[in-house]
C-alpha cells in the first residue's frame, strides 16, 4: 500500500478534503443546472418562434456555444470582464455565468427538440377546445414535454458535473488542486501518493455521474413510449 | 486593442493550433479505433472482453478528460509507465473519444432493422460477412450525424491539454496574459483560432447531415 501512495489519503483529514474538494465542482455545478433548466424552458419556447430576429439570435447563440470549448469561456468570463469591464468577479460566479450561459443553450435546444417532436394535432386540439395560447403550453404541451425532458436533463447534471472540473483553471481549489496539494504536503513522506490521489479522484467522480446517468437512461427506456 | 502584439503573437499561436491540431486528429483517429473495436466486441458478444469494454465505456464517459488525463500523465508514472505529454494527450482524447465512439456506433447498429441480417442469412452469408458487407455500412452512414458531434465534442476538449504541459492554444494564451498582461489581444486571439479549428468541421458537419436527410427521404 505504502508504494502506491494509498496511505496518504487515511492520513489526517485528507480524505475529507478530497470531498470537499469535490463538492465545490458539485455544488457550483447543481447552481448551474437549476439555472439553465429554468431559463432553458424560456428559451426552448422562444426558440421554436417564427420571428426571423429571434431564429437568427438563437442561432448564433448556439453556434458559439457548439462551437466554444467551455474553458475558452471560462477565461474571457474570468479574465477579460476584469480587463475590459474593470468588473471584479469572484472566479465562483465566472463559473456559474459560463456553464449557465452553456447550459442554457443546451437545455433550450433540447427544449426546443421536445416541443416540435409533439404532433401538431395536439395544439390543434387545444384549440378546438377553445383554450388560449398560454393555457395551451401550461396544460398541454408542458407535461408531455416535462416527460421527455427528465432524462435528458438528467444527462446535462451529469455533463455539468464532469465539466465543472474546468474551474481548476481559474484557480478555484477542487478536487484535483486539493489533490495537488495532499501530493505536494506528502512529496518527502510517500512519493508515489501522485497515484492513489488520482486514482481516487478518477473514481470518485464515476462513482458521483455513473449512478445518475444509470438513472437517466433508465427513465429514458421506461417513457420511451 | 494592440494590433502590434497581435502581429507578434500571431505565429505563437499559429504554432500552438498546428500543435493541438496534430494531437486532436491523431486523438480522435485512435478514438475511431478504440470505438470500432470496441462496438464489434459488443456487438459479437465476445465473453470476458464484454465485460471489460462495458465497463470501460462506462468508466471513461462518466469521468472528465482533465481528471483521466491527470490520471494517465501524473499517476501512471508512479506504477513505471512513463509517457511523453503529447502521447498522454493523444491516449487521454483517444480514450474518452473511444468511449464515446463506441456508444454512437452501438446506436446506429441498433437502428439498422433484425431483418437486414436475416435476409444476409438467408443469401447464405456468414455471421462475419453479414456484418461486414450488410449490417456495417448502414451502421456507419445512420451514425454519421452523431460522429460529426463526436469530433467536435473531442476538438474541443483538446482544451484541457495545457494541464499537460501541452503547448497548446489555451497554454499559449494563459501564458502570454501572465506575460504581457495584453489580456484582450491574447483572448480576441484564442477565440479567433479555435474558430478557424473548429468552424469549419461544424459547417462540413451540417452539409453532411442534411445530405443524409435528403437521402432518407429519396428511399
Amino acid at each position: 500500500m505504502q508504494s502506491l501512495g494509498l496511505d496518504v489519503l487515511f492520513k489526517g483529514t485528507n480524505f475529507l478534503r478530497l470531498l470537499e474538494g469535490l463538492w465545490v465542482s458539485v455544488r457550483i455545478s447543481l447552481i448551474s443546472v437549476v439555472i439553465s433548466i429554468l431559463l432553458g424552458l424560456v428559451a426552448g419556447v422562444l426558440m421554436t418562434s417564427k420571428n426571423i430576429v429571434l431564429k437568427a439570435a438563437f442561432r448564433v447563440y448556439l453556434e458559439i456555444v457548439r462551437i466554444m470549448p467551455q474553458m475558452v469561456l471560462l477565461f474571457i468570463v474570468y479574465f477579460g470582464t476584469t480587463r475590459v469591464f474593470g468588473w471584479n468577479l469572484d472566479a465562483e460566479a465566472s463559473a456559474v455565468i459560463v456553464f449557465v450561459f452553456w447550459g442554457v443553450a443546451e437545455m433550450g435546444d433540447l427544449v426546443r427538440g421536445a416541443l416540435i417532436s409533439i404532433p401538431k394535432i395536439q395544439y390543434e386540439s387545444a384549440e378546438a377546445l377553445g383554450l388560449t395560447k398560454q393555457q395551451t403550453y401550461l396544460y398541454v404541451i408542458l407535461p408531455q414535454t416535462v416527460r421527455r425532458l427528465i432524462p435528458l436533463s438528467i444527462n446535462l447534471v451529469t455533463r455539468m458535473i464532469k465539466t465543472t472540473s474546468l474551474v481548476l483553471m481559474i484557480g478555484i481549489v477542487e478536487v484535483l488542486k486539493v489533490g495537488q496539494q495532499i501530493i505536494e504536503a506528502n512529496r518527502r513522506t510517500s512519493p508515489n501518493a501522485a497515484f492513489g490521489v488520482f486514482a481516487v479522484v478518477f473514481l470518485l467522480y464515476f462513482l458521483i455521474c455513473w449512478p445518475v446517468s444509470r438513472l437517466a437512461g433508465y427513465l429514458e427506456k421506461r417513457w420511451a413510449a | 486593442m494592440d494590433f502590434g502584439a497581435i502581429h507578434e503573437y500571431l505565429p505563437l499561436y499559429r504554432d500552438a493550433l498546428f500543435l493541438t491540431m496534430r494531437i486532436g486528429w491523431q486523438g480522435i483517429l485512435l478514438a475511431f479505433v478504440i470505438g470500432l473495436a470496441a462496438t464489434i466486441i459488443l456487438h459479437f458478444r465476445i465473453p470476458v472482453l464484454r465485460q471489460l469494454t462495458s465497463f470501460y465505456i462506462e468508466l471513461f464517459r462518466n469521468t472528465p478528460l482533465l481528471v483521466q488525463l491527470f490520471f494517465i500523465y501524473f499517476a501512471l508514472p508512479k506504477v513505471g509507465l512513463r509517457i511523453t505529454p503529447a502521447l498522454c494527450g493523444m491516449v487521454g482524447l483517444g480514450l474518452l473519444g473511444g468511449a464515446y465512439m463506441a456508444e454512437t456506433f452501438r446506436s446506429g447498429l441498433e437502428n439498422v432493422p433484425l431483418i437486414q441480417s436475416e435476409s444476409a442469412a438467408s443469401l447464405g452469408m456468414s455471421r462475419m460477412q453479414a456484418f461486414r458487407y450488410v449490417v456495417l455500412p448502414q451502421a456507419v452512414s445512420s451514425s454519421i450525424p452523431g460522429l460529426v458531434a463526436n469530433v467536435i465534442f473531442l476538438l474541443k476538449e483538446t482544451s484541457v491539454f495545457s494541464t499537460v504541459s501541452l503547448m497548446d492554444l489555451m497554454f499559449t494564451a494563459k501564458d502570454l496574459i501572465g506575460m504581457y498582461a495584453k489580456t484582450v489581444e491574447c483572448l480576441f486571439l484564442l477565440v479567433v483560432f479555435y474558430l478557424i479549428m473548429l468552424l469549419p468541421v461544424s459547417i462540413l458537419g451540417s452539409i453532411v447531415e442534411r445530405r443524409m436527410r435528403r437521402a432518407e427521404f429519396g428511399s
